[in-house]
């Protein structure tokens, strides 16, 4: 069952180890955890080893995205507002300069203290959040920026005037965005990828998992609440539909996963900043000289044959 | 709309069943109670108060389409169980018995169709199937008649009943959001159009990908069209949800859908649509 994604991991661990000198005995590092990961994958994840994904990726203390914008981004200039009635701090973008080149980065944000959550409701968008990211990406897209977005996002906000602002369609609208693009776009799930209020931001030519994020179509309490009549159920709830890292690169829904540091993101920001920050650089790299319009279409290639069903049952 | 039907007493308020639903022909907007032909009849409408009750795909096809028009395409695809999910039952045992009720291998139908002489292409989904939940075979059914649209340079029109995206199929499912998306795009780069017809309920992962991209979008009287339910939306605020919340009716209030249209005047509509995308061809 693992066979593809062991491979492809493999494939990724001789890369690394080919790699020139660069990155200098820093390598060392992520190799043991590119095959710490093997071993995992190899093991398949217990069902307590994805609960505890759950955990981590949810984790108080786990970075953010301005954690990382922070460690990662000079001249960060933060955009503000969807040009149309308001701005949602629950979702932040805005420009910055990665490794020497200008990018463009979406962002889902949650808060660290009581006030700070309830100004960015918990890290739930409202459509004005996805409003917001739309005119980042077209801002990218019209001056040939690459555009970064990090994932992290419980789900988008259930709430009366999200509805009645066009949350469906909102979700719907930026995706549709996203597949028209014609400059890199990279997605990194961070901590919580929530159904769709995460796959708003995340049509990606390359799609990266950190270590202990998790990746899901309905929340664990959603789906137990609805599948097994009863929201505490969801251990096994996540258990049956496996949204840790190593799965979703099994089911070829991510291209690689992003190593954290011992015992996760929340020890050490710093650290999990430059794994993180590596892995956007090479992902970046991969579309150097690919032209435009070859990106858009193999940016939907890729989406339209993601988990292909043979004919018959 | 047709000639009202006068119901007799003894047919209101048929006591529920069994024991709790009330019988599927049981209005539930006036109580009124319909033999299987009377509601045929009048497309699935009540004809005392209007309500639409919810129509299966084949029905709807047949309520559409130019008679004999509809030529079913990939019929034979089949979901299997990616990720062996098991909850308080196996999928595949929900797979077969949902393929046994509604007579369908899964929860949408698509094919080349006319309607009113104008050919399109048509995809119908089912919420009989598994609560018309998309999974990958209904994305990639999608897709197909996405493609086969373009490459016959015919407009498509889908009509949705769905609660979102299938959990048994796991983060594959939420996949089929960007991947029907992927769809449309390409369909619209073609030149093609898409007519977005949203029936009873389209919520969730469907609102929030094809289904909300269509160049023209209409919506059934009375239709939830929602990301979030009612319910959660309730449990989650607290909040005194508003009478119409997510109804077409409130969508239409706060711009969302261009019309809404009642079922026996859909047909002529989307015929009226099919027309001028045509622009006179």
């Amino acid at each position: 069952m693992a066979r593809e994604a062991e491979l492809r991991l493999r494939d990724q661990l001789s890369k690394l180890k080919s790699l020139p000198l660069l990155r200098g005995a820093r390598l060392e590092g992520d190799l043991e955890r590119l095959q710490r990961q093997l071993d995992h994958l190899v093991a398949e994840p217990t069902d307590d080893e994805i609960w505890h994904s759950v955990e981590l990726a949810r984790h108080e203390d786990r970075p953010y995205t301005l954690d990382y914008v922070e460690r990662l981004l000079e001249d960060w200039f933060e955009l503000h507002g969807d040009r149309h009635h308001g701005d949602d701090a629950a979702l932040v973008a805005g420009l910055g300069r990665f490794r020497g080149r200008t990018v463009v980065l979406v962002g889902n944000q949650k808060g660290r203290d009581v006030k700070e959550r309830t100004r960015r409701n918990f890290g739930m968008a409202y459509p004005e959040g996805y409003g917001k990211a739309m005119r980042a990406m077209e801002l990218a897209d019209r001056h040939g920026f690459p555009l970064i977005s990090l994932v992290d996002i419980p789900g988008a906000y259930p709430g009366i005037t999200a509805e009645q602002h066009g949350q469906g369609g909102a979700i719907a609208r930026a995706q549709a965005l996203m597949a028209r693009l014609r400059v890199p776009v990279i997605t990194c799930v961070i901590g919580e990828g929530g159904s769709g209020g995460a796959i708003a931001t995340a049509l990606a030519d390359r799609v990266l998992m950190q270590e202990n994020a998790i990746y899901t179509v309905i929340s664990p309490e959603g789906c137990a609440a609805i599948l097994w009549r009863d929201a505490g159920e969801a251990r096994k709830a996540a258990a049956a539909f496996k949204p840790d890292a190593a799965h979703c690169l099994e089911l070829g829904v991510i291209d690689a996963v992003v190593p954290e540091p011992e015992p996760g993101a929340h020890a050490a920001y710093d650290e999990a900043a430059r794994l993180l920050g590596d892995a956007l650089a090479e992902s970046l790299e991969i579309f150097e000289g690919v032209s435009g319009e070859d990106m858009r279409r193999q940016r939907r290639v890729r989406f339209r044959t993601i988990g292909q069903v043979s004919a018959t049952r | 709309m047709s000639e009202r039907i006068d119901v007799s007493i003894e047919h209101k308020h048929a006591a529920p069943e069994d024991g709790g639903r009330p019988h599927p022909n049981t209005c539930p907007g006036c109580g009124s109670h319909y033999r299987d032909d009377e509601l045929e009849a009048n497309l699935r409408v009540c004809p005392h108060c209007g309500h639409h009750f919810p129509v299966h795909a084949r029905d709807r096809i047949r309520q559409l389409a130019d008679e004999d028009s509809f030529a079913e395409e990939a019929a034979e695809l089949r979901s299997d169980d990616p990720l062996g999910f098991f909850d308080l039952r196996p999928y595949t045992e929900r797979l077969a018995e949902a393929e046994l009720t509604t007579g369908l291998g899964e929860a949408m139908m698509i094919g080349r169709a006319a309607i009113e002489d104008q050919p399109c292409q048509l995809a119908v989904m089912e919420f009989g199937f598994m609560g018309g939940s998309m999974g990958r075979i209904v994305g990639e059914k999608f897709a197909r008649a996405c493609e086969s649209a373009a490459e016959r340079g015919v407009p498509l029109v889908s009509v949705t009943a769905s609660g979102g995206a299938r959990m048994q199929e796991g983060i594959l499912s939420l996949m089929q959001l960007p991947k029907t998306v992927c769809a449309v795009e390409d369909l619209h780069d073609s030149g093609g159009t898409l007519i977005s017809v949203m029936a009873h309920p389209t919520t969730a992962g469907v609102l929030a990908s094809f289904a909300s991209l269509g160049d023209v979008i209409v919506a059934e009287p009375g239709a939830l069209l929602s990301f979030t339910g009612p319910r959660v939306v309730q449990q989650t605020t607290r909040e005194k949800l508003p009478e119409d919340f997510g109804l077409a009716e409130s969508n239409f209030r706060h711009g969302h859908v261009d019309q809404i249209v009642p079922r026996p005047e859909l047909r002529p509509t989307v015929a009226r649509l099919l027309r001028l995308f045509s622009n006179g061809a």
